[in-house]
Parts: C-alpha cells; sequence; structure tokens
C-alpha cells in the first residue's frame, strides 16, 4: 500500500470513521478551527450545543445508550475548562467518551498564551486517561489508544489535546485500532478456582441476594443476570447506577438500595447471608455506616476494577473480570439453593412496606411521585429517561418502572444538575426510535436551559418534564430534616415561567398543577413532536421517603409520608 | 508499617504528576520517592515508601496499576531486599572537632567530601536505621544542613523486577 502524507486534521476525522464514529458533540474556536474546517465537508455530523458542558453530557448520554465512546471537540482555554463538569461526571459513571481538545501552538504552551488553560494537567484526576499530542507522528497511534482505553476495561473519558500547529502538520497516517499497552492490561475472565468458590457460596446460601451496578449495564449483562437470578431464584437489587440491568417489573426485583432505596432492599442486604455483588463500587450513599453494612453476609464481588474489589467494604470472594463473562461463567457452573423461605420473608416486606405516593398533606397539589408514575404508564415501554439531579431524580429511580439496560440515564457518582437535559438529547439521537424523556427539576434544568435553543433547532423529539416544586427540593429537604427547617438559599424566587420560556426558544410548553391536568399533558406531550415542556406545579415541600440519614445503618430507615 | 514499592513506569510527560497526583488525591502519604533510569531505555523505576495498613497498601498498589503509563507495581517490602539510602550533611566542624566528627564517619563508612573554616560535608549511604543514627550524633555538633535522596531497593539474590517494554507504542 502507498504510503501518502496526511494532514493532523485530516487523520482525525479518519480515525473517527475508523472507529465507526457517527456524531460529533461540540463548540468551535480558534485553536480548532482547522479541525471544524476539516469538519466542514466530512459526512460526520456534528450537533452545535450552546455551551461545552452540555455538548460532553450529550456524548455521555449517547455513549450510554449506544455503548460506543462518545466523541467532544471543543476549543482550547475557557472550551476546554467548559468541560470539566462532564468529564468528572463521565469519569464517575464509567462511560466512554473520546474528547479532543485544541490548545495553543507548540511553542506557545507554557507562556500563559492567549487561551492556554493546561486541560491535560487539570483533568488528570478525571480521565481515565489523557494526551498531550508534541509531534504530529505520534497523532494516529495516540488517537487509536484514546479509544481503546475508553472503550475497554472499566470504561471512562479519555481526553486528547492537540495544539493548533499539529492539526496542519503533516505525516504518514497508519491506523491500527488493536492497541498493545506494556501498562494497560484488562482482565475479562474470572479466576477458575473463585468462581467455584462463589458456586459453593451460592448452592449453600439459605438468604442470598443480587446486587447489582452500574457495571452490569457496561458489561451487557443483562441477559446473564436475569438468567442467573431466575434459574436461582435469587431476588435482585440494582444500585441507581445499574437500573434496567434487570427489568423493573419482575417479581424478583427489589428495587434500589442505600438512602432513599426501598425497605426491602435495605433489609434483604441487611438480613442476607450472601450478596452477589456484581458491577457495584460500594458507595456511601448504598451502604450508610459501613460498620454495620451486611453484616451477616458473605460477600461475592464481580467487577473489572480490582482496584473497587476492598476498596469500602471487606469481601469474601473476590472476582476480578468482565462481569458478563463472569455470570455466564457462574450460570453455566450453577447449582441453586433453597430460596423458598427466603423468598416468603421478601415478599412480606414488600408487600408491608410500598413506595409511598405522597405524604397527601397539602390537599389536592400534584404529587411528584404521581406525577413520575403517570409519565412512566403514558409513555410507553420502550422509553429512555434522563433524569437531572435532586428529588425528582430519586422519584425517578423509585416510581419509574425501567426495564431495558441503558433506558435510564442518571447522574450517580458526581450528582451533576445539568446533566439530565443535554443527556436526554444525546440518547434521542442515540436512539431516534424512541422515546425520550427529560424529567428535571425547576433548579437542575436552569443550569443548562440554554440547550433549548439545540433542541428545538434540530428538531430533537424529546418530552421534558420539570418536577416543579420551586425549591432546591433535596437541599430544602435536608434543611427540613437536619437544620430546623431554615431554607437559607433554597427558595427557587425569580423562577421564570417556563412555559413562556419554551416559547420563546421555539417549543412547545404545557402547565399542569393536578393530577387531571398532569395526566392529560402528559398525553399531549406524547402524541407532539417535541421538543415539549410540561411544567409541573407539585407540591413544593413534598420529601423523598424512605430515607436513611446519612452515615446510619441502612435498615434504620425512615419511612416518611403516607402509607397510602 | 513502611512499605516500599518498585513501580516501572513509562517515560512520558506527565508521568510523575499522575503518580504523585494519585498519592494526595487519595490520601496516601509518600514518605520518599527516588526516581532513575532503568536499562531499558523508556522505562523509569520509581521506588516509593509509604506509610500504611495492609488494606491501604493494597489500594495503594491497585491504584497505581491502574494508571496507563504504570507497568510494574512490586511491593519489595515483603520479600527479601536490600534498601539504601544515600545522604549528605553539613555539620558545624571547628578545628577543635573536626577529628571527633571523623571518627564517627569512619565508624559509618561515611566520607568526609569537603571541609571549610566552620563546615564539613558528610556523605553516608545505608539503611533508614544508619541514617538516623549518624544523623542523631552529628546533631551534638549542630547540623546546618541536609540532603536525603529516599530509599531504593532492589530484591535480594537473582530474582529481578522484571522491566519489558514488550509491544510496539509510539514514542
Ligand atoms: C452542579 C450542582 N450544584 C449543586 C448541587 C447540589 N444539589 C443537589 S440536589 C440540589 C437541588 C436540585 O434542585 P432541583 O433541580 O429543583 O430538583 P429537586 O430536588 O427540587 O427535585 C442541589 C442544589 C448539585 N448536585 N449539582
Amino acid at each position: 500500500m502507498k504510503k501518502k502524507l496526511t494532514r493532523g486534521s485530516a487523520m482525525i476525522l479518519s480515525a473517527l470513521h475508523k472507529e465507526g464514529v457517527e456524531i460529533v458533540f461540540g463548540f468551535p474556536g480558534g485553536a480548532v478551527l482547522p479541525l471544524y474546517d476539516q469538519l466542514y465537508d466530512d459526512p460526520i455530523k456534528h450537533l452545535l450545543v450552546r455551551h461545552e458542558q452540555a455538548a460532553v453530557h450529550a456524548a455521555d448520554g449517547y455513549a450510554r445508550v449506544t455503548g460506543k465512546p462518545g466523541v467532544v471537540f471543543a476549543t482550547s482555554g475557557p472550551g476546554a475548562t467548559n468541560l470539566v463538569t462532564g468529564i468528572a461526571n463521565a469519569y464517575m459513571d464509567s462511560v466512554p467518551m473520546v474528547l479532543i481538545t485544541g490548545q495553543v501552538a507548540k511553542n506557545f504552551i507554557g507562556t500563559d498564551a492567549f487561551q492556554e488553560a493546561d486541560i491535560t494537567g487539570i483533568t488528570i484526576p478525571v480521565t481515565k486517561h489523557n494526551y498531550l499530542v508534541r509531534d504530529i507522528e505520534d497523532l494516529p497511534a495516540i488517537l487509536a489508544e484514546a479509544f481503546y482505553i475508553a472503550s475497554t476495561g472499566r470504561r471512562g473519558p479519555v481526553l486528547v489535546d492537540i495544539p493548533k500547529d499539529i492539526f496542519d502538520q503533516e505525516a504518514y497516517f497508519e491506523y491500527n485500532t488493536r492497541c498493545d499497552i506494556p501498562g494497560y492490561k484488562p482482565t475479562y475472565e474470572g479466576h477458575v478456582g473463585q468462581v467455584s468458590r462463589a458456586v459453593k457460596a451460592i448452592r449453600d446460601a439459605k438468604k442470598p441476594v443480587i446486587f447489582g451496578g452500574g457495571g452490569l449495564i457496561r458489561s451487557g449483562a443483562s441477559t446473564a443476570l436475569r438468567e442467573l437470578a431466575e434459574a436461582a431464584q435469587i431476588p435482585v437489587i440494582l444500585s441507581l447506577m445499574g437500573l434496567g440491568a434487570y427489568p423493573g417489573d419482575r417479581e424478583l426485583f427489589l428495587g434500589m438500595p442505600g438512602m432513599h432505596g426501598s425497605v426491602t432492599a435495605n433489609y434483604a442486604l441487611t438480613e442476607a447471608d450472601l450478596i452477589i455483588a456484581t458491577g457495584v463500587r460500594f458507595d456511601d450513599r448504598v451502604t450508610g455506616k459501613l460498620e454495620s453494612f451486611a453484616r451477616h453476609a458473605k460477600i461475592i464481588h464481580i467487577d473489572i476494577d480490582p482496584a473497587e474489589i476492598g476498596k469500602n467494604v471487606a469481601i469474601d470472594i473476590p472476582i476480578v473480570g468482565d462481569v458478563k463473562m463472569v455470570l455466564e461463567e457462574l450460570l453455566r457452573k450453577l447449582r441453586p439453593g433453597d430460596t423458598a423461605d427466603w423468598l416468603k420473608q421478601i415478599f412480606a416486606w414488600q408487600k408491608k412496606f410500598p413506595m409511598p405516593l405522597g405524604s397527601g398533606s397539602a390537599g389536592g397539589s400534584l404529587k411528584p411521585q404521581f406525577v413520575i408514575r403517570e409519565l412512566s404508564r403514558l409513555s410507553g415501554e420502550d422509553t429512555i429517561v434522563a433524569t437531572d439531579v435532586g428529588q425528582h431524580q430519586m422519584w425517578s429511580a423509585q416510581h419509574f418502572i425501567v426495564r431495558d439496560p441503558n433506558t435510564f440515564l442518571t447522574s450517580g457518582g458526581l450528582g451533576t444538575m445539568g446533566y439530565g437535559f443535554p443527556a436526554a438529547i444525546g440518547a434521542k439521537l442515540a436512539a431516534p426510535d424512541k422515546k425520550v424523556i427529560c424529567i428535571s427539576g425547576d433548579g437542575s434544568f436552569q443550569m443548562n436551559i440554554q440547550e433549548l435553543t439545540t433542541a428545538v433547532h434540530n428538531k430533537i423529539d424529546l418530552t421534558i418534564a420539570i418536577i416543579n416544586n420551586g425549591f432546591l427540593g433535596m437541599v430544602r429537604q435536608w434543611q427540613d430534616i437536619f437544620y430546623a427547617k431554615r431554607y437559607s438559599y433554597t427558595e427557587m424566587e425569580g423562577n421564570p415561567d417556563f412555559v413562556k420560556v419554551a416559547e420563546a426558544f421555539g417549543a412547545k410548553g404545557l402547565r399542569a398543577a393536578s393530577d387531571k391536568e398532569a395526566t392529560a399533558a402528559i398525553k399531549e406531550a406524547m402524541q407532539t413532536k417535541g421538543p415539549v415542556l410540561i411544567d409541573f406545579i407539585v407540591d413544593p415541600e413534598e420529601n423523598v421517603y424512605p430515607m436513611v440519614a446519612p452515615n446510619h445503618p441502612i435498615n434504620e430507615i425512615i419511612v416518611g409520608g403516607d402509607q397510602q | 508499617m513502611k512499605h516500599v514499592l518498585a513501580v516501572l513506569v513509562e517515560d512520558k510527560p506527565g508521568a510523575l504528576t499522575r503518580i504523585s497526583g494519585l498519592f494526595s488525591r487519595r490520601g496516601f502519604n509518600i514518605e520518599n520517592i527516588a526516581v532513575g533510569e532503568t536499562l531499558t531505555p523508556g522505562i523509569s523505576r520509581m521506588t516509593i515508601t509509604v506509610e500504611g495498613s495492609e488494606l491501604l497498601i493494597e489500594q495503594v498498589v491497585k491504584q497505581l496499576h491502574k494508571l496507563i503509563n504504570v507497568i510494574r507495581v512490586s511491593n519489595l517490602s515483603t520479600e527479601p531486599s536490600v534498601m539504601r539510602e544515600l545522604m549528605l550533611i553539613k555539620v558545624n566542624a571547628e578545628v577543635g572537632n573536626r577529628s571527633d566528627i571523623q571518627q564517627i564517619v569512619e565508624t559509618f563508612r561515611g566520607k568526609v567530601v569537603d571541609v571549610s573554616p566552620d563546615s564539613m560535608v558528610v556523605e553516608v549511604t545505608g539503611n533508614e536505621d544508619k541514617m538516623e543514627a549518624i544523623k542523631l550524633l552529628l546533631q551534638h555538633f549542630g547540623i546546618k544542613e541536609i540532603v536525603r535522596t529516599g530509599k531504593i531497593a532492589l530484591l535480594r539474590g537473582s530474582k529481578v523486577t522484571r522491566e519489558s517494554l514488550n509491544g510496539s507504542r509510539w514514542q
């Protein structure tokens, strides 16, 4: 094959083609002019956002839905620093992503040049890896490594910072997607000895539970999980990041554990004699007080990242490997135990402690839980939900029935307000045939409200449901419970009229303040080509229950609200 | 307990920042650190001394492994190994006590490497105990300045910490 000289910016687009990238999320600027010039007549699509943070969240939503790395372009300096929250968010939730930033020209680096920011330095703690390209000759291999690292092992964002002059330099372009990186060799197959110990533990367990997380979704392990749970009759608890890995409407599903988890899930973890933890990292929001977490249980921990095993909780049977491969291996060797009595106990708890539907105190006002349930009921089974952060996020996790993996997108690790709406845009681009709903709060939505332009201009057909309580509700709830109702700066005085905002951007806006109006508005939105925004005026002081106070044992639950 | 880790690292820009950043970010305390080349071009060896429980060291090792530029991490404290450090000490030395200092230095098999009218520079190598012992003795004369390299270590016997760089790599 005859080699020919290729310019840096052309190399990048060739690499994207070879990686199967169909769309890039970004925002241009001086340092990436050559790259955007190359993009001008390339078939790869580009979604022009209105703030770089939104580009990362949109790429994140796209990546979660497709399983492929999301790709982001941004310029040097402020363009690059605007990415940081999005990158940190993707890092915490292990989302595959490749970010390409422009940098000032090589001979300006280190001089505090115009729009210079040390973005590789800034993002070391929040990327899986990053590169500053110093030589055009290195560019093809760095791009290949970036995609390889982002999309293998424990997924994560990789940033490639490219000085402006390198986009215009030329070198021979050879692209080899099969990378061999001496310091990066993920383990995929579980250790045989540990797997047989796990098989025995499952056979002997009287009160086993499966506790699954985002790792199940990233590795595509849902089918294996379902087969294992059902063959062995073991109930399933899913973390916020794991929702959808097991269908939310099956009998064996106990819900989410931890701070706002179901009573049954928390009781089951506390009483279990065996926890099969798969693709989870025992976050403090799940374990509550560590010393009293799962004291009676033997714990099997399956995870691709060895550093997660034993980090927070002592593990009896550690299995490093790809969650899907290990579950399939377990399934082949499975000898089910007898869990009938345990299930009887579990179903009794479930009956006794259903999810509270709201306090009903402020008679007649619209309950956020009702809104979420109606959204779930009326949107159909093939829906993707992207949430923001706060009470509405927890109510969504509790009340929206999530049936499939990659259909519940939420900022789990970082808890980033402003994530939901751009992520929903990315999700719709990834799955044009699915219904997409962004469930947001009146606070969170304003953090990326400018993306209404992006959504309207690109005719993104989605529904934005604002659970408008006029407060930074989750913070207000903590002030209510732990700070004697001193609502310091959590009331959203001065909120805009969201319906008018939607209309000003060219979207449809609806409002609902009662059950009847809510149902009608949702029905209308489902039949309207979006973007449609619904402003749900809900009970301003409704709290999320059940609740476990931070650093308390997870079986010390404030049940709260009425019990229907 | 103190642990001495041998960390083989690809010689890439920022590799040191990644490692030191990891320690501060995760609240691990580096007692000392020494960096130098190895037999393999492109690979550096860092010797890092960390204080902590077994559990903490396990986390340190795992987190180091996660860095893409880190090729291998071995805990040399769990096996017989030779550990050395080099220290230079500038000590007050009048004509009257030079021979006392000289004697101490000889006992510790150190060297006097510089003499001025009112001070001497002493060079010692050895393990930590030896460093502390001579420091204590010289303190008596007044130490003006001290500099240490940080610990370096090798396994005893013929066993080595492998440093092969298999695989092609942009360079
Ligand atoms: C970027 C960011 N800033 C601050 C917070 C802290 N915080 C967590 S939840 C929350 C309230 C969110 O309010 P809203 O979006 O209205 O949702 P609600 O809780 O009312 O449902 C805040 C401020 C955060 N998570 N993210």
